[in-house]
C-alpha cells in the first residue's frame, strides 16, 4: 500500500497547460479547416487517412508487439473494394456505407488469412513474411488486369454519398475522416484498456509467459490482425472514394514502411504518438514542398536524429487520451 | 533445348552470385547485431556510383586507361563504400545499440532514404549508362550463348566469397566476428573487442554489396539512385531463405532465388497453361519464401532461433 502511495505521488501530475494547449490546437485546426483552400484540406485529409492507418497498424505493432511490414495490403483490399463495387469496372454501383461494411469484413477476413500461417513466426521472420504478403497482393493487383485494371488502375469511381448527402468536396471528406478517426480512435483506445488489450500487452512483453498464465495467444493475435486489417481496409475504402481512382502505385512497400515509421517516430503504442508521427512525416514534406528533393533528404536525416534522440518516440507513452482528459477536466 | 538449358543456368548463376554478394551483408549484420539493415541495398547503389565517379576521374583526369583503370576503380569503390558503411554504423546505429530492436532498423530506413535522395540530388534521379567492365565476347557452348562478362562476374563473385570464407573461418578477425555473432554479452565478458568486430562487419558487408552493385550495373549497363531498393529486397529475401545469420545460407539462398526467378520465368506460363505469366515470377519467389519459413522458420541453413535475442533485448 505504501509503495502504491509513493508511486502515485511520484507520478507527475496531469499537466493542465499541455493538455489545454493540445486541445486548443486541435479545435483551432478543426474550426479553421472549412476556410482553408482545397489544397490544404486535401493535405489534412491525407494526414487523417495516415492517422487512421497508423491507429490500425499500431494494434499489431504497438500493442501486440508483432512487426507487420505488409499492412498496406489491407489498405489495398479496402481501396479496391470501393474501386470494384462503385465504378463502371464491373458495372456495380453500391452505396458507400454498404461498401464500407463489405470492405471492413473483407479486411477482417484477409487479416485472419494472413494471421493463421504466421502465428508460429516471431520477430524478423514475421516481418519478412508479412512484407512478402504485401508484395504478393500488390503484384497480383498489378497483373490481374481483367479485374483490377492492372497498372492503370480503376478510374471514374462513383461519388460517395451517405444517406443522400453527397460527399464529394475535400471538406466533406475532412468531416467524414475526422468522425471516422474519432470513432475508431476511441474504440481502439478502449480496446487497449479491455481484457483483450491486456492479453495483447502480455503477448508483447513475453509470449511464453502470456501462454503460461492461460491467455489464448492464437486467438488474441488473430483478433489483433483482424482488427488492424479492418481499420486499414476502412481507410482504404475512404481513400478510394476521396481520390475516385485506385491504382497499385498507392500500395507499395514504402507505404507500409512509412506507416511503421509514423508509429515509431511518434511514440509506439500511443494514439497521440501516431498523430504526432503522421504530422511530422506527412505534413512536413508538404510544408517544405518548395525545397523539392531536399525535403526528402531532410526528412531522412530528421528520422535518424529523432530515433537516436528519442528511441521511444516523441510523445511519451504515458501521455495518452486518459492523461489529456485528466488534464482537461479532472485533477 | 540443351543450349537453352545451359544458357539459363549460366544466367541464373550470374544473377545468383550478385544476389549472394549482397545477401552476405544482410546476414553478417544480422549475425552480430540481430538487426535488419534496410540501408544495405543502398551500399549496392553507392558501389556503382562511386565506381563510376572513380572511373571517370581515373580516365579523364589521371589519364589511366583500359583494364588498369577498371580494376583500380573497382577496388577503390568497394573500399570506399566499406568505409562509408563503417561511418554510417558509427553515426546512425551505434547510439541505438542498447535501445529496442526496432530502433536501429528504422534508423537504417532513414539512412536509406537519405542516401537515395542524396545521390539523386548530386547525380540526378535519371538512370545513367554504366560502362561494361568486360569486353563483349560471346562463346557458343552446345548451342547456348555465354558472355565473357558472365564468366567475369562469376569469377569476381567467387573470389570475393572465397576471400570472405577465409576471413571468417581462417583468421583472427573471423574468430572475433564469429564469437560476437554467437553471443555478444559472452564475447564482451571475455574481453573481445565487440566494437571492432561490428565495425569489421560493417566494412566487409558494404564492400561486398558495392562489388555486387558494380557487377550488376556492368551486367545491365545501367545504374540509378533507386536501384538498391528492389535488389536489396531480393537479396534480403535470399538471406532469409537460406537462414539469416548464416553465411553459407546466404549464398545458397541467393542461388536458389536466382534459379527460381530464371526458371520461374521460363516455366510458369507453361506449367499453368498461360494463366500465370512471367509477371508472377516475384509472387513465386515470395510464395516459396513463405512456404520455406512455415516449414523451417529459421530458413534452410539457419539454426533454430535462439531465444537469447529476446532475453537480452526487447523487441519493441
Amino acid at each position: 500500500m505504501a509503495a502504491a502511495d509513493t508511486l502515485a505521488a511520484a507520478r507527475p501530475p496531469a499537466n493542465r497547460t499541455i493538455s489545454w494547449l493540445v486541445f486548443a490546437i486541435a479545435i483551432a485546426l478543426i474550426v479553421a479547416t472549412p476556410f482553408l483552400p482545397n489544397y490544404h484540406v486535401r493535405v489534412l485529409n491525407s494526414l487523417l487517412i495516415y492517422i487512421l492507418l497508423g491507429i490500425g497498424l499500431n494494434i499489431v505493432i504497438g500493442y501486440t508487439g508483432l512487426l507487420d511490414l505488409g499492412f498496406v495490403a489491407f489498405y489495398a483490399v479496402g481501396a479496391y473494394s470501393y474501386g470494384l463495387l462503385a465504378s463502371p469496372q464491373l458495372g456495380l454501383h453500391m452505396p458507400f456505407l454498404l461498401i464500407l461494411l463489405v470492405a471492413a469484413c473483407l479486411g477482417a477476413v484477409t487479416g485472419i488469412l494472413l494471421g493463421i500461417p504466421v502465428l508460429r513466426l516471431r520477430g524478423d521472420y514475421l516481418a519478412i513474411v508479412t512484407l512478402g504478403f504485401g508484395e504478393i497482393i500488390r503484384i497480383i493487383i498489378n497483373n490481374l488486369d481483367w479485374l483490377t485494371g492492372g497498372p492503370q488502375g480503376i478510374a471514374r469511381l462513383d461519388k460517395a454519398s451517405i444517406l443522400g448527402i453527397q460527399i464529394a468536396r475535400p471538406i466533406d471528406f475532412f468531416w467524414l475522416l475526422l468522425i471516422t478517426v474519432l470513432i475508431v480512435g476511441t474504440v481502439v483506445w478502449r480496446l487497449e484498456r479491455s481484457i483483450l488489450g491486456k492479453a495483447w500487452a502480455a503477448i508483447r512483453e513475453d509470449q511464453d509467459a502470456a501462454r503460461g498464465i492461460g491467455i489464448n495467444t492464437t486467438n488474441a493475435k488473430l483478433a489483433a490482425f483482424a482488427t488492424s486489417a479492418t481499420i486499414g481496409s476502412i481507410a482504404g475504402a475512404i481513400f478510394a472514394a476521396s481520390q475516385r481512382f485506385v491504382s497499385p502505385e498507392s500500395f507499395t512497400l514504402q507505404e507500409s514502411v512509412l506507416i511503421v515509421l509514423m508509429i515509431v517516430v511518434g511514440g509506439i503504442g500511443n494514439i497521440f504518438g501516431i498523430v504526432a508521427g503522421a504530422a511530422i512525416l506527412i505534413l512536413l514534406p508538404e510544408l517544405l514542398r518548395e525545397f523539392a528533393e531536399w525535403r526528402i533528404l531532410f526528412l531522412g536525416l530528421l528520422m535518424i536524429s529523432l530515433i537516436i534522440a528519442r528511441p521511444a518516440g516523441i510523445v511519451p507513452r504515458s501521455f495518452g487520451p486518459e492523461k489529456l482528459i485528466r488534464g482537461l477536466f479532472g485533477k | 533445348m540443351l543450349g537453352n538449358l545451359i544458357q539459363q543456368t549460366v544466367n541464373a548463376l550470374t544473377i545468383g552470385s550478385i544476389y549472394a554478394l549482397i545477401a552476405l551483408g544482410y546476414t553478417m549484420v544480422y549475425g552480430v547485431l540481430r538487426m535488419i539493415n534496410f540501408a544495405h541495398g543502398e551500399m549496392f547503389m553507392l558501389g556503382a556510383y562511386v565506381a563510376f565517379l572513380a572511373l571517370s576521374l581515373l580516365v579523364g583526369d589521371v589519364g589511366m586507361s583500359g583494364a588498369l583503370a577498371l580494376t583500380v576503380a573497382f577496388l577503390v569503390a568497394i573500399f570506399l563504400v566499406g568505409l562509408i558503411g563503417v561511418g554510417i554504423e558509427r553515426v546512425a546505429y551505434k547510439p541505438l545499440r542498447s535501445s529496442t530492436r526496432l530502433a536501429p532498423m528504422l534508423s537504417s530506413l532513414g539512412v536509406s532514404l537519405s542516401l537515395v535522395t542524396g545521390v539523386q540530388i548530386l547525380a540526378g534521379p535519371q538512370p545513367v549508362a554504366f560502362p561494361s567492365f568486360f569486353p563483349v565476347v560471346r562463346y557458343q557452348v552446345m548451342g547456348g550463348t555465354i558472355t565473357l562478362m558472365q564468366i567475369g562476374i562469376l569469377i569476381a563473385a567467387f573470389v570475393l566469397m572465397f576471400g570472405l570464407h577465409v576471413l571468417v573461418n581462417r583468421s583472427r578477425i573471423g574468430i572475433i566476428v564469429r564469437a560476437v555473432s554467437e553471443s555478444r554479452p559472452t564475447a564482451q565478458l571475455l574481453g573481445i573487442n565487440v566494437n571492432g568486430a561490428i565495425s569489421m562487419v560493417f566494412f566487409v558487408g558494404p564492400l561486398l554489396g558495392a562489388a555486387g552493385g558494380i557487377l550488376y550495373s556492368s551486367y545491365y549497363g545501367i545504374m540509378s539512385p533507386s536501384m538498391g531498393a528492389v535488389i536489396g529486397l531480393k537479396a534480403f529475401t535470399a538471406a532469409i531463405l537460406g537462414g539469416i545469420g548464416s553465411i553459407p545460407g546466404a549464398m545458397l539462398g541467393a542461388f536458389i532465388l536466382a534459379f527460381i526467378e530464371v526458371w520461374g520465368t521460363a516455366l510458369l506460363p507453361i506449367v499453368t497453361n498461360g494463366v500465370l505469366g512471367t509477371e508472377y515470377r516475384d509472387v513465386l519467389a515470395f510464395a516459396i519464401l513463405i512456404l520455406v519459413l512455415l516449414v523451417r522458420p529459421a530458413g534452410i541453413l539457419g539454426e533454430a532461433v535462439s531465444e537469447e535475442s529476446i532475453v537480452y533485448k526487447r523487441e519493441f
